[in-house]
């Protein structure tokens, strides 16, 4: 028996002192997947989340499909065992391979469209720089829903409220690593201060290419591919050694308010077109 | 719309979890129109307010959607208040509402937007009020856990950050631990099932307990065998069994036995460990003493080449395979051989396909390779194992015999041993079985190996000495031979000979990683021995990050096996007495089973010890210390025989503890049709099983051609209670004892098997209390008096531990080693192996929780306890070299110490800490046990301190492994006329027939497997929500090309049929499978998940209707891997492939 929690435990866990005012992610590094689904149980458990669609998808080992207001980890399953040729893969590059696995969850953009897009202030940035639905406030509105490129924040028509990871918001307040970076038994989602996260995955691409997994990038690291269309860096970024599409990512994601300007003058300019116009006829007239 | 009342437990934003009355959870959403707010909702939480929620059940989900709230009580004001009046909703809407304070300025970074909610935040384990230290009730593994606790009632299990084995990390069905105490399926009360009856009713406890226990009793009285009619003293019952206990605690399984075996004289117990590792006991046993895995998992991460084979270990073990992804981040190898490409092989260097069936040409193969390259250790070979030893001149091996060895008896489908033994002496096994099925005079000749030490040629020149015989013996397993058996590439083959080569030597070492997959055949000892001798060869067992490391499936698998429910040991590895060995009298008993020199010349004192805790002051010198009251087995008592027993009405009462043989066990409907002739069953579980209600939804109810009126088995369903809501220990499959804390309450009238069996051991002994009959002994003498701990009446689980540990008799002190225990009757140990675990009366070392730290030697010496003597790595011994060096500095682990006179490392020493390298026995004095081992006898439990690459004694199908085809094959053995092992136990029957070698009725190779995210037989992951939902229907998996064939597509059914039976299911077409080209011919494999049935919330048809009893010849496990089918589109029943799946059923709608 222990007199209570261990205190600050992810310092043992993360190897992180977990402190208000500094930035927090996830790294998830898809060559250590095992595609256990650890993420998705440990998530649903600490977070009370239903069970639900209990049906056989067909898709290799995926019967989760996508992320949704009950799901906020999703394993996604890629074969590409015999790609290569009938034989299949024999002799493979270092880590995953052929198999291709990997955990996919909301971003916690560094400019999150969700957040721009609540009318309420229900999404708001934590003291960790992290982006978190308020179910106190959240009425429901749902434009939070089409605003985010990846297609994570999802309104539950149960109870009327948008949900997706809080980033264990409530645990990173007491001190404790997020349940499914915890959880992971191969340490494929790496929980941590983004600024570590970032030189602890460059150092792992280098590793990789120098170990011939010349495939391996970062996906949503500054400047690269994923932390486009002006959202800034993705506070869960992800190692990748196929093309984003194939994980159902996409590769150029942008935020919507960037569209919003050129949008709102286009519809200005048919305003004025058609008042033009309508005024040209009735002159006409 | 329903209602529900109790206590709200978890508050997680508007999600709540309500325990009601009885015990039962239930997760809710709130809906929108809800009269409570989260806020409140915690408060009702804090307040242990019992309150009443209408809600209804939204389709597609499992939780209940609350419409509204009542409280049970009125408010005191100090609790929950429904939601707050529309003022304060207003201004709370004012505070919270970020719009305003943005408009001046606040950056959208700073706490502006702050809602209540968000400020009053935390993580509910900063509210538990108890946090207990537990060992995850899953696999065997062995991952700590904190389970924490409010008010009594478990919030929340995680992860013990702690633990040198997960270090807080979980796999799926770990991380789904508090979901599994809190299924909604879970049983609260007794289920009783009369004769005849189509529905359950609800019992009392006592009721149940008292009708049992009369039942035990008529049965054992009616069946009681005290004579054989030669006359010789039996003492036993083959009228009731019991299967289960590798989910049970250490001290449950330890009760479990001594009441049923040592008390009430029942010889058929046995429990998952049969059909799980059984095999991995003879093969690891007999060539290097001791019937576990070598080393510990962590100690994985040292290696430098991995193969895992026979397992896929990252879905099935994947927290032991945490340490092979590290051993990989260090630059080792990683090899994974297999029939499919799995989540294993996706992290793998090197993946090898083979077709199932054919480990041994494989690995033979790899035997091969390294004696004809002469890529051997043989520093370490030559002086560790028995390369050098000279066999029988008679000796004639398979390769000369077409596949079988000297010895054979045609008539008697058996081997004689004498012509495999040492030339001139017989070598006692260091098996259990000592001396099975041998020459008469095997005792005495057994003595000479106190008269020298055995024949051995160093310079490897003698043509019978072991090199040459297994040079001989695999001449024929080139890498050719080895593609067209195994159906896998030469050069992918012989790239991992010489990558395990290369990694193995003075500064490197390899591990071999295998699981059911190198168990579950005819030949399952024998493959796993072939990694043995490629161990020995390498020089990698006993040092760090080499061995073997058997991963094992239960929580307390082997623990089941050490303390054994099983019908032929006695704790800890002493043989139950058997009525057609000399084990008449205890003087007999312990003449055959001493071995003259080893470790195992202690086998009195441990024998002794064991009848002292047993029947304490009545097992007495004069009466052999109530031997005769000890049952004897008559012949196979083990699940697949038990199966046949049952079907015949041999068995006519049966427990079921924790084990569901209907989806487990082998040929599932012929195991119906057995529980249908039963008198009576007492299930016990957590839901209700397979098993349990095979008389209202079992496949031959379903099927019609069974109905409930006609069955007239008594069914006991019983509540059980797992790991955090009792005590007890665990041991892991490295062989580390781990103790669980209790911390919450099982639901209901749910109970621990310690309670279970310690209460009706009362009830029986109050029942037999006035009996005279000679056979009621054993049971009115059986110490029985354990204190209790709680106001249910639940046993002491350290008392019993203490009792398995040992203690003087005179005056009840516990004893810190099993080198104190002896065989004068004054010292008492139910389990002499676990001796040192309780060494004083305050120190529980399976409690100990101190992982050594980033510097330290990383062996955790005080973490836990790891038998024997808290060895962590076996045969460390041989971590030094023949003059106690270090073979290296990277691979340094014990050596000796010249000075001091004694050994020293990091690990605990599995030798005597004083016996120099250079000791050489004194023969003239005929030394006897350890006098007779040398200083470089690194496996002591062996009779000549050398680990057996070739086998002696002990093993009833050879030597040496030699490949035989599955007993059901799709070819012909392409190495020897001897199609498959000819000791293979087969028990064919018109209700248990087996397919001819390459009959075209069934063409495919059928293999079975389960999943990560399912346990076993699916019980305890089918019953819960979150990991029912990631697998939640059966599935085949089938490769593109036999897809196109039967014009199969993806997500269609299929049917899959055998001679046993069909079933239905749904395909996964995948290229992770593929053909194999096998003797000319294109064949494919047909993969099954086996963990499916029709309780819970995942379902789907049972695959152990298609596979057949038969088994391995030394421990009678099945062979599920290996078999053959058909397949076609299509359905059962003519029913078309849009029919709906069938929906799991729920209890409470079927309780009369």
């Amino acid at each position: 028996m222990l007199p209570g929690m261990i205190p600050n435990e992810a310092e043992l866990t993360a190897g992180v002192k977990i402190e208000a005012g500094r930035q927090y992610g996830f790294f998830t590094d898809t060559t250590l997947c095992i595609g256990c689904k650890a993420c998705e149980v440990a998530c649903k458990e600490w977070n009370s989340l239903p069970a639900d669609h209990l049906t056989l998808t067909g898709m290799s080992y995926d019967n989760t499909g996508a992320l949704s207001s009950n799901t906020w980890r999703h394993v996604a399953f890629i074969e590409k065992v015999r790609s290569d040729g009938a034989d299949g893969a024999m002799v493979l590059p270092p880590f995953q391979s052929h198999w291709k696995m990997m955990s996919d969850v909301c971003k916690h953009c560094d400019n999150a469209p969700c957040q721009e897009a609540c009318p309420t202030g229900a999404l708001f940035r934590t003291e960790f720089d992290t982006v978190v639905v308020q179910q106190d406030i959240c009425n429901g509105c749902g434009y939070c829903v089409p605003a985010c490129p990846f297609g994570v924040i999802d309104l539950n028509e149960l109870d009327g409220k948008a949900h997706k990871c809080t980033l264990c918001y409530d645990r990173l307040k007491s001190g404790l690593e997020p349940a499914c970076a915890k959880s992971c038994p191969t340490d494929s989602i790496q929980f941590g201060e983004l600024s570590d996260l970032h030189r602890r995955a460059r150092a792992r691409v280098q590793s990789l290419h120098e170990q011939g997994a010349g495939d391996a990038y970062l996906y949503g690291a500054p400047g690269g591919p994923g932390a486009t269309g002006n959202l800034g860096h993705l506070h869960a970024f992800f190692l990748l050694t196929e093309q984003p599409e194939v994980y159902n990512l996409p590769s150029a994601p942008s935020r919507g308010a960037d569209r919003v300007l050129p949008s709102l003058l286009a519809g200005l300019a048919t305003a004025v077109l058609l008042t033009g116009a309508a005024f040209g006829f009735l002159l006409a007239v | 719309m329903a209602r529900q009342s109790g206590r709200i437990i978890i508050v997680q934003e508007g999600r709540f979890l309500l325990e009601d009355d009885a015990g039962s959870h239930r997760l809710f959403l709130t809906s929108h129109s809800l009269n409570f707010n989260p806020e409140d909702l915690r408060a009702l939480a804090r307040g242990q307010q019992r309150i009443t929620v209408q809600y209804s059940e939204p389709e597609d989900l499992v939780a209940g959607l609350a419409e509204s709230i009542e409280l049970a009580q009125p408010s005191n004001g100090n609790s929950a208040n429904p939601r707050h009046g529309l003022g304060a909703t207003l201004r709370g809407f004012l505070r919270d509402w970020s719009l305003p304070r943005q408009a001046v300025g606040q950056s959208d970074r700073s706490d502006a937007a702050k809602s209540t909610e968000s400020h009053q935040l935390k993580a509910r384990l900063a509210e538990a009020d108890q946090v207990g230290t537990s060992i995850c009730a899953y696999c065997a593994v062995g991952c700590a856990q904190l389970v924490y606790a409010r008010n009594g009632k478990v919030i929340h299990v995680e992860g013990d950050p702690r633990s040198p084995i997960n270090q807080g990390t979980l796999c799926p069905k770990g991380a789904a631990t508090f979901d599994l105490l809190n299924s909604p399926l879970r049983l609260n009360s007794v289920l009783y099932r009369a004769p005849g009856s189509d529905h359950w009713e609800r019992k009392p406890l006592d009721w149940a307990m008292d009708r049992i226990a009369r039942l035990v009793k008529r049965t054992r009285d009616e069946t009681f065998v005290q004579k054989l009619p030669n006359g010789s003293a039996v003492n036993h019952t083959l009228g009731i069994g019991s299967l289960g206990g590798a989910t049970l605690d250490n001290e449950e399984n330890y009760l479990i036995k001594k009441l049923f075996g040592g008390g009430l004289g029942m010889v058929a117990i046995e429990n998952q460990a049969r059909v799980c590792h059984s095999a991995s006991v003879p093969s690891l046993g007999a060539t290097y003493g001791r019937g576990a895995a070598t080393l510990a998992q962590w100690d994985l991460a040292n290696s430098d080449c991995v193969v895992v084979m026979g397992s896929n270990m990252a879905e099935n073990h994947p927290i032991a395979f945490r340490f092979v992804v590290k051993a990989k981040q260090r630059g080792a190898t990683v090899i994974h051989v297999d029939p499919r490409f799995t989540r294993t092989s996706a992290l793998a260097d090197i993946y090898a396909p083979i077709r199932t069936g054919t480990d041994i040409a494989f690995l033979g193969g790899i035997i091969h390779y390294l004696l004809e390259n002469d890529l051997w250790f043989k520093d370490y070979a030559l002086n560790f194992t028995n390369i050098s030893t000279i066999i029988d001149h008679r000796f004639k091996d398979a390769d000369q015999l077409d596949g079988l060895f000297s010895g054979w008896n045609e008539e008697k489908h058996a081997y004689q041993y004498d012509s495999w033994q040492y030339e001139g002496e017989a070598v006692p096994s260091s098996l259990a079985e000592h001396s099975v099925n041998t020459a008469e005079s095997f005792s005495e000749k057994t003595k000479r190996m106190e008269k020298g030490p055995p024949p051995r040629d160093p310079t490897l020149q003698h043509p019978n000495c072991v090199y040459h015989i297994m040079r001989r013996h695999y001449a024929r397993y080139t890498p050719e031979m080895v593609e067209r058996v195994t159906g896998c590439p030469k050069e992918i083959f012989v790239k991992i000979a010489e990558a395990l080569a290369r990694n193995s030597g003075r500064d490197r070492t390899g591990a071999f990683c295998y699981a059911v997959a190198w168990t579950h055949h005819t030949t399952g000892v024998q493959i796993i021995r072939t990694a043995g001798i490629i161990q020995g060869l390498l020089g990698n067992t006993g040092r760090p990050g080499g061995g073997i490391l058997a991963l094992r499936g239960h929580c307390s698998i082997q623990g089941s096996t050490d303390v054994p429910t099983l019908y032929n040991m006695l704790p800890t590895y002493l043989p139950q007495p058997q009525a057609y060995k000399s084990h008449e009298a205890f003087a007999d008993y312990l003449k055959a089973e001493t071995t003259p020199t080893g470790w195992w010349h202690n086998f009195p004192k441990y024998a002794v010890s064991l009848l002292k805790a047993w029947y304490g002051e009545h097992a007495t010198r004069a009466n052999d210390w109530g031997y005769e009251w000890v049952p004897k087995i008559v012949g196979d008592h083990s699940q697949l025989p038990m199966t046949l027993a049952m079907r015949d009405g041999v068995l006519r009462g049966m427990f079921f503890l924790g084990q569901n043989p209907v989806i487990g066990g082998s040929n599932s409907r012929l195991i119906e049709r057995g529980l249908a002739k039963l008198e009576w069953m007492v299930v016990r579980d957590i839901t209700e099983t397979e098993t349990a209600g095979f008389w209202r939804s079992g496949q031959l109810v379903r099927k019609g051609e069974l109905k409930p009126e006609d069955i007239r088995t008594e069914v006991f369903l019983m509540p059980g209670s797992l790991a955090g809501e009792k005590g007890g220990t665990f041991t892991n499959t490295h062989r580390l004892i781990q103790w669980h804390d209790k911390v919450g309450e099982a639901p209901g009238d749910s109970r621990s098997e310690l309670w279970f069996i310690y209460h009706l051991g009362r009830r029986l002994r109050t029942l037999y209390a006035d009996s005279t009959d000679a056979k009621d002994l054993p049971l009115q003498n059986l110490t029985w008096d354990y204190p209790l701990s709680d106001e249910k009446g639940e046993p002491d689980a350290e008392a019993v531990l203490k009792e398995m540990n040992g203690y003087t008799v005179a005056d009840r002190k516990q004893i810190a080693s099993f080198q104190k225990l002896k065989d004068d009757g004054s010292t008492a140990s139910g389990a002499w192996l676990y001796c040192g675990i309780f060494p004083d009366d305050s120190t529980n070392k399976a409690r100990s929780r101190k992982p050594d730290g980033p510097d330290g030697p990383g062996t955790h010496l005080e973490w836990a306890f790891a038998w024997p003597a808290n060895r962590r790595n076996m045969y460390n011994r041989a971590s030094a070299d023949q003059e106690g060096r270090p073979w290296s500095e990277r691979k340094k682990l014990m050596w000796w110490d010249e000075a001091r006179g004694q050994w020293d490392g990091y690990d605990s020493l599995d030798f005597e800490p004083n016996k120099a390298p250079d000791y050489e026995p004194d023969w003239s004095q005929e030394p006897q046990g350890m006098d007779a081992l040398d200083g470089k006898s690194a496996f002591i439990m062996i009779a000549d301190g050398r680990a057996s690459l070739f086998v002696p004694s002990g093993l009833k199908d050879g030597p040496l492994p030699t490949h035989y085809e599955p007993v059901e094959s799709p070819v012909r053995n392409q190495l020897y006329g001897q199609q498959d092992n000819p000791v293979a136990k087969k028990w064919e029957a018109a209700d248990n027939r087996y397919h001819a070698v390459g009959d075209p009725k069934f063409p495919y190779a059928l293999t079975t497997y389960r999943l990560t995210e399912h346990h076993s037989g699916g019980t305890p992951t089918r019953s819960v929500p979150v990991t029912a939902e990631l697998q939640p229907e059966g599935f085949a998996e089938i490769p593109p090309e036999l897809a196109r064939e039967l014009a199969i597509e993806n997500l269609d059914w299929v049917v899959i049929s055998t001679a046993r039976g069909e079933i239905e299911t749904r395909a996964l077409v995948t290229e992770r499978l593929r053909p194999f080209m096998i003797a000319g011919r294109k064949l494919y494999q047909v993969g099954m998940l086996w963990h499916y049935g029709w309780s819970g919330y995942a379902t789907g048809d049972i695959a152990n209707a298609l596979t057949a009893v038969v088994g391995e010849p030394n421990t009678s496990i099945h062979e599920n891997k290996s078999l053959t089918c058909n397949l076609r589109k299509g359905r059962l029943d003519g029913r078309p492939q849009t029919a709906p799946v069938e929906h799991a059923h729920r209890l409470d709608v079927v309780i009369g």
